[in-house]
């Protein structure tokens, strides 16, 4: 099958069952996306699939296939890093890091979805689970994003 | 992040030769760097001219590498740490790199680098003075430098970023032209450490250098270790710990896909293959029989009992005896008595236990996300069956360690798999139930106050008995001076408050479950109790609790932190103000890891039970601030870590073993139920406290307080959700 992953096109021979999280870590060695659950609870494993987030530990590599995987090492255009790594970078938001790839995506989602989030807004979008507690971190850092208007 | 600190190896290891034993040859002649020879005591003897230090480099183009010598879990020391040196050196930080010391190198220079574990809040306080004098001896070396080839007094030259300058004849060189002459200079045997006041980067909110590589995921993670030809492994602990495979049948999974081996290994099972989904699958549908030994009908009902038949042993170990307690409650006008408890806890660190490991003949190469390199290398080496020297332990980022990653039970598990797959490199990756399931558990505790009030509502006595499991003597095989597990009892023997009659004493009580250090350890327990319970005897005094606690504290030099913290936190938190109907506050002021804290929670209650918190007002005095951005973060993640654990963790046994196994049944808290968090940093000077633990210990009693308070009845055990109490987002 045929996967499309930051706008790079792979040849993948693996069981249509496969979560696209390891066919990404362990076939392509793109190793953004992180094992945290297995079981779709805690999104550090999140990519967008045609800008949606999903969980991609239990999502089927088949039913990925032909569509458009982003990964937080896609996220950047040329370089230029996007609005919301920036304001990663400015808030300081990540401690140890290991689910801020799945925050992020999730966050460049609801920026692309409602480009001036209220905090309920971001409350219902931000569902995965830091365990350092970088939560109030990442509210700030999606509002500064929003204030700039950036692009989504 | 979580050892008690008389584990502390003697700072003897950081003794100067191993400042300044260094060879006299660098390799580009432009570095400042450190080169051991390969018989260094050979070398030290025969009089090699002593350079330059471990800890700094500097290129040719100015670039001026610090080494990092511990590891980054997200607590922020690799950036921190180096902070410390780049002041005394007076680099200028825009030019710094930061690169790992390995746990290699460190044993090739037998421990030039001191101890490298990232335990108990410990890497600023215990390697400050070390750190400073090492960036101080650079700038020493430089400045001589200059001053000799501009054949001027060295006391007429300035260092300041990464230039030396002599005013008087307009000359400057920088760093980079000077270090190749600084390099064959000889250490100053004494150095001028700076003057707080006249620091410029230590208080400073200084941005973390892992920050841009973990935004576009490039930050190399323990699980991120890629290899050539590289296997993965999957592995399955007895469920009853410490069982051992009776029979294992892998005749289902061994024919299927990418399937290399499926491994007996005695006390687990391991699937090897080609993609660690396909192992983990066909780790599913290896059929073992384990003998779990007689512990497979353990539970928490009968571990509670093991608790409280401690509370009545007649032999108990004595951590703190001042005065007469049993007297003074006999006479006390009033007596109070609570039973506290607190449940076992899994880290549930967001990575996984992980550890690649890859045995070439006799040469050992180890990448684990590890809190404890050196330990990784002595456990590695002596499972391996190779010599020390062969091993090289490759440093990597943590994703997350919470005290879970200092032991190293999954390195060994690793390095087994690796030896039986000797030639080819494995990478062994714990599933979350796993690591759920075969955690090192914060010990559950049981703790028993009483305490004894005049008539004049002051506390004379105060007894407090702990019957708890024992890290130190159960996962280190310590021996407990007199019988004391220091963490059982911490905040309980060290108690600030002026009570003349106190007797803390500990029943050890072991069970099968195995514990261990869980990110601020004694500290994450103790406090919720003792400072739930000097709320209980405030309200039993009438008095106000703030002011019950500020009459409490001594009037002396050791007690100054304690009531300044305390005022500062209830100062910011208007304490005393009137707060809207149905809303109510609670307070604690605790000290651990060399840091003193205090918080103040808002919370209302509603008929359902839940717990809306408006506002937690948490606050830390740790001496010096080193990167005050950064304590703000330790200390906003510090209440997530907190809440969590507050409102639902807990992990219970049943026939032997855990019953909770990943985040649906063991509960972690969310953005959408993130309070409105204050951070007040009021760094008093003069000491070096921890940041990563301390705000673990006031934000339970607080926020218990304020609940107690709100809900007019005593909440005396954890988690909250126990007691029908949900947290309201």
């Amino acid at each position: 099958m045929k996967l499309s992953v930051n706008g790079k096109s792979h040849s993948l021979d693996v069981e249509p069952e496969m979560p696209l999280l390891w066919a990404l870590r362990d076939e392509l060695n793109i190793k953004g996306p992180k094992f945290g659950c297995g079981v779709a609870q805690c999104g550090a494993c999140t990519v967008l699939l045609n800008g949606e987030p999903v969980r991609s530990c239990s999502y089927p590599v088949s039913v990925a296939a032909g569509q458009k995987v982003v990964t937080i090492e896609g996220l950047a255009d040329k370089g230029k890093l996007h609005a919301v790594q920036q304001a990663w970078i400015d808030h300081q938001v990540p401690q140890c890091g290991y689910c801020q790839g799945g925050q992020m995506l999730a966050a460049v989602a609801l920026l692309k979805k409602k480009p001036k989030p209220t905090d309920e807004d971001i409350d219902a979008a931000m569902t995965n689970i830091c365990r350092c507690g970088t939560y109030a971190r990442i509210r700030t850092a999606i509002h500064a994003v929003a204030k700039k208007g950036a692009r989504a | 992040m979580s050892h008690p600190d008389k584990l502390q190896p003697t700072d003897a290891a950081m003794d100067r030769r191993h400042f300044l034993k260094v060879s006299g040859t660098t390799s580009a002649g432009m570095s400042l760097g450190f080169f051991l020879p390969e018989k260094g005591q050979a070398a030290e003897a025969a009089g090699v001219t002593p350079q330059l230090n471990v800890w700094v480099e500097i290129e040719a183009n100015n670039t001026i590498v610090i080494r990092y010598a511990r590891a980054e879990m997200g607590q922020g020391s690799l950036t921190s740490a180096p902070m410390i040196i780049a002041e005394e050196l007076e680099a200028d930080w825009k030019t710094v790199r930061v690169e790992y010391a390995t746990a290699h190198e460190n044993l090739r220079t037998k421990r030039a680098y001191g101890d490298m574990a990232s335990v108990g809040s410990r890497t600023i306080r215990n390697s400050q003075e070390y750190l400073r004098k090492a960036g101080a001896t650079c700038r020493d070396m430089l400045v001589t430098a200059a001053a000799q080839k501009w054949n001027v007094p060295a006391s007429e030259c300035k260092a300041s970023l990464s230039k030396v300058t002599h005013a008087a004849s307009k000359r400057s060189l920088t760093y980079g032209q000077l270090a190749a002459d600084a390099a064959k200079l000889e250490a100053p045997k004494t150095v001028q450490l700076k003057d707080p006041k006249d620091w410029t980067l230590i208080g400073k909110p200084i941005p973390r250098v892992d920050i841009p590589d973990i935004v576009v995921g490039a930050r190399q993670y323990g699980i991120d270790t890629q290899l050539p030809g590289m296997l993965h492994a999957a592995v399955a602990a007895c469920p009853v710990f410490n069982g051992k495979v009776k029979t294992m049948d892998a005749s289902k999974v061994e024919n299927r896909r990418g399937i290399v081996k499926v491994l007996n290994m005695g006390d687990f099972v391991a699937v090897v293959a080609d993609n660690w989904w396909r192992a983990k699958e066909a780790l599913r549908e290896v059929s073992v029989d384990w003998d779990v030994g007689e512990h497979g009908t353990l539970s928490s009902a009968a571990i509670m009992a093991h608790f409280k038949a401690g509370m009545e042993q007649p032999e108990l170990a004595v951590a703190r005896n001042d005065g007469n307690t049993s007297e003074a409650l006999a006479k006390a006008a009033k007596v109070v008595e609570a039973d506290y408890f607190t449940p076992y806890l899994a880290h549930a660190t967001m990575e996984p236990m992980v550890c690649t490991a890859w045995l070439q003949g006799d040469k050992l190469d180890v990448w684990s996300s590890s809190q404890n390199p050196e330990a990784t290398l002595s456990v590695s080496a002596a499972n391996a069956g190779v010599p020390q020297a062969n091993v090289k332990v490759h440093p990597v980022q943590l994703g997350g360690g919470l005290g879970r990653k200092s032991p190293q039970d999954f390195t060994k598990q690793a390095v087994l798999i690796a030896k039986a797959m000797a030639g080819k490199p494995v990478k062994m990756l714990w599933t979350r139930e796993e690591e759920i399931q075969h955690g090192l558990y914060r010990p559950a505790s049981l703790m028993r106050f009483k305490a004894g009030l005049n008539a004049s509502g002051k506390v004379e006595a105060l007894h407090i008995r702990v019957s708890a499991p024992s890290i130190l003597a159960t996962l280190l095989k310590l021996p407990l001076p007199k019988g004391i597990d220091g963490q059982a009892v911490a905040s309980f023997n060290d108690h600030p408050y002026d009570i003349p009659n106190t007797l803390v004493d500990y029943a050890q009580r072991n069970t099968n479950v195995p514990v261990g250090f869980w990110r601020s350890v004694g500290h994450s327990q103790n406090p919720f109790g003792r400072e739930c319970f000097i709320d209980e005897l405030a309200l039993a005094a009438g008095k106000d609790p703030v002011a019950f606690r500020l009459d409490m504290l001594p009037n002396d030099e050791k007690s100054k932190r304690d009531r300044g913290i305390l005022q500062a936190v209830t100062k910011a938190a208007g304490w005393g103000s009137t707060l809207p109907a149905g809303v109510f506050r609670g307070v604690a002021e605790t000290e651990g890891y060399g840091s003193w804290t205090a918080c103040v929670c808002e919370v209302s209650v509603n008929a359902k039970n839940e717990v809306k918190i408006h506002r937690v007002v948490i606050g830390i005095d740790p001496g010096y601030a080193v990167n005050p951005d950064n304590i703000v973060a330790q200390f906003q993640g510090s209440v997530v870590h907190g809440l969590t654990a507050i409102f639902w963790g807990e992990n219970t046994i049943k026939e032997g073993r855990v019953e909770q196994s990943n985040f649906h049944d063991y509960r972690m808290m969310r953005l959408n139920e993130m309070p409105k968090v204050e951070v007040v940093i009021a760094p008093s000077g003069g000491f070096w406290g921890g940041v990563g633990e301390p705000a673990q210990a006031p934000l339970a009693p607080a926020l218990v307080n304020a609940i107690s308070a709100a809900m007019g009845k005593r909440i005396r055990s954890l988690p909250l959700k126990n007691h029908g109490l949900t947290l309201k987002a």
